[in-house]
């Protein structure tokens, strides 16, 4: 039993350029459940619900200290295996989730078929440019700051207001990228 | 009730930590289709600025309520998880449950403050004022959302979600993290800090 794939799904995005669907397409829903499902996604109730789901994975976040700079340096010097056993047992249950969903062609509690679309390798004479490029100075901007974007949110929670600085150099960095794109290899 | 809080003090271990983190995954698919990665709402945040429409890059010109929507109230759960933690369950000393390993190293690098979750050190308003404070918030953050976005997500977006879709351009992703990382630690932070 083979789950089909959307082979190509353009994001909502009006600009030339590089492909980008990575943001904008969050629903993973078949493309005609597609606006059902946003819809739906941003009903009140709904919208209280993902605010539950992200106080939890708050908690989680930082009583597991993986918001910490610490951490974050004890991970780089291969000094504990504490972090690599979050991530590692993080995507094993979720692997195992999504396989689970694609085999047994779950849905949604509404009724949408669940439809994953694969990442796309992008089309530069570089290959996979944008992903390890991006992904290098992302690394970077990790091991500095010993956090990223989801724990910039739990230490500003915590009342580690400095933080405030760094969301706003993150959010910087995001239009630098927004306004170069077009000039990067992906 | 005592017994109960002292049982959730951290550092939880990763062997409940991750998979609870994991878990995130499914329940993000099956409630409403959704992916898991926050660092879209980075994207988000830019989108709704108020700026001319002519000084903002068409990357960031669509209807962020409608696409972001959702991840904005989770990532503003994010931080209200944060603060309920440090309320109820206490400032986790992560500087005092790393190895002694990582503390000699950093000391060596001149970290003398191992309360909390991050360094005195670097992590207060007038440590801005210094180079290592100042690259390491300034810049850090910079690179962060810059390298984020180039990339297409995050530890979340790649690390998770991508590889637990089997991703391969989410494993060259998360190499290209370690690669940066890895950088960063043995060669930037000695210069910085030492």
């Amino acid at each position: 039993m083979k789950t089909t794939r959307d082979s190509t799904r353009k994001g909502a995005a009006v600009d030339q350029g590089p492909p980008d669907f990575e943001c904008l397409d969050t629903e993973q829903v078949s493309p005609d459940t597609q606006a059902k499902a946003r819809a739906e996604g941003n009903r009140p109730l709904a919208l209280l619900g993902y605010l539950l789901l992200g106080a939890y994975l708050g908690v989680v976040f930082v009583q597991a200290e993986v918001v910490s700079w610490f951490r974050i340096q004890e991970m780089f010097r291969f000094q504990s295996f504490h972090m690599y056993g979050i991530i590692g047992t993080a995507v094993a249950v979720a692997a195992l989730s999504v396989q689970v969903i694609k085999r047994m062609e779950v849905k949604t509690i509404h009724g949408e078929p669940i439809r994953l679309s694969p990442k796309d390798w992008g089309d530069s004479r570089i290959p996979g440019a944008r992903y390890w490029i991006g992904g290098t100075l992302f690394g970077m901007g990790w091991a500095l700051l010993g956090a990223c974007p989801g724990p910039i949110f739990a230490l500003l929670g915590a009342g580690i207001t400095v933080l405030l600085v760094a969301l706003a150099s993150a959010l910087a960095g995001t239009w630098a990228y927004a306004a170069l794109r077009t000039r990067l290899p992906h | 009730m005592e017994t109960m809080l002292e049982s959730l003090a951290a550092p939880w271990p990763w062997y409940v930590a991750g998979p609870l983190i994991g878990l995130v995954v499914p329940i993000l698919l099956l409630v409403g289709g959704k992916v898991f990665g926050i660092s879209a709402n980075l994207r988000h945040m830019c989108a709704a600025l108020p700026a001319p429409e002519g000084l903002k890059p068409s990357f960031l010109r669509y209807d962020w309520k409608k696409s972001g929507g959702w991840n904005l109230f989770f990532i503003a759960g994010v931080a209200l998880g944060g603060f309920l933690a440090v309320t109820f369950l206490g400032m986790p000393d992560a500087g005092q449950s790393i190895s002694e390993a990582t503390r000699s190293d950093l000391a060596a690098l001149g970290i003398q403050d191992f309360s909390g979750l991050v360094p005195a050190e670097l992590f207060t308003w007038s440590s801005l004022f210094t180079p290592a404070g100042f690259v390491v918030i300034v810049m850090g953050g910079f690179l962060v959302g810059f390298g984020a976005r180039y990339a297409g997500g995050c530890t979340s977006g790649h690390a998770i979600s991508g590889l637990a879709d089997l991703q391969l351009p989410s494993l060259v992703a998360v190499l290209g993290f370690f690669a940066g990382g890895l950088l960063v630690t043995f060669g930037i932070l000695p210069l910085l800090l030492g």
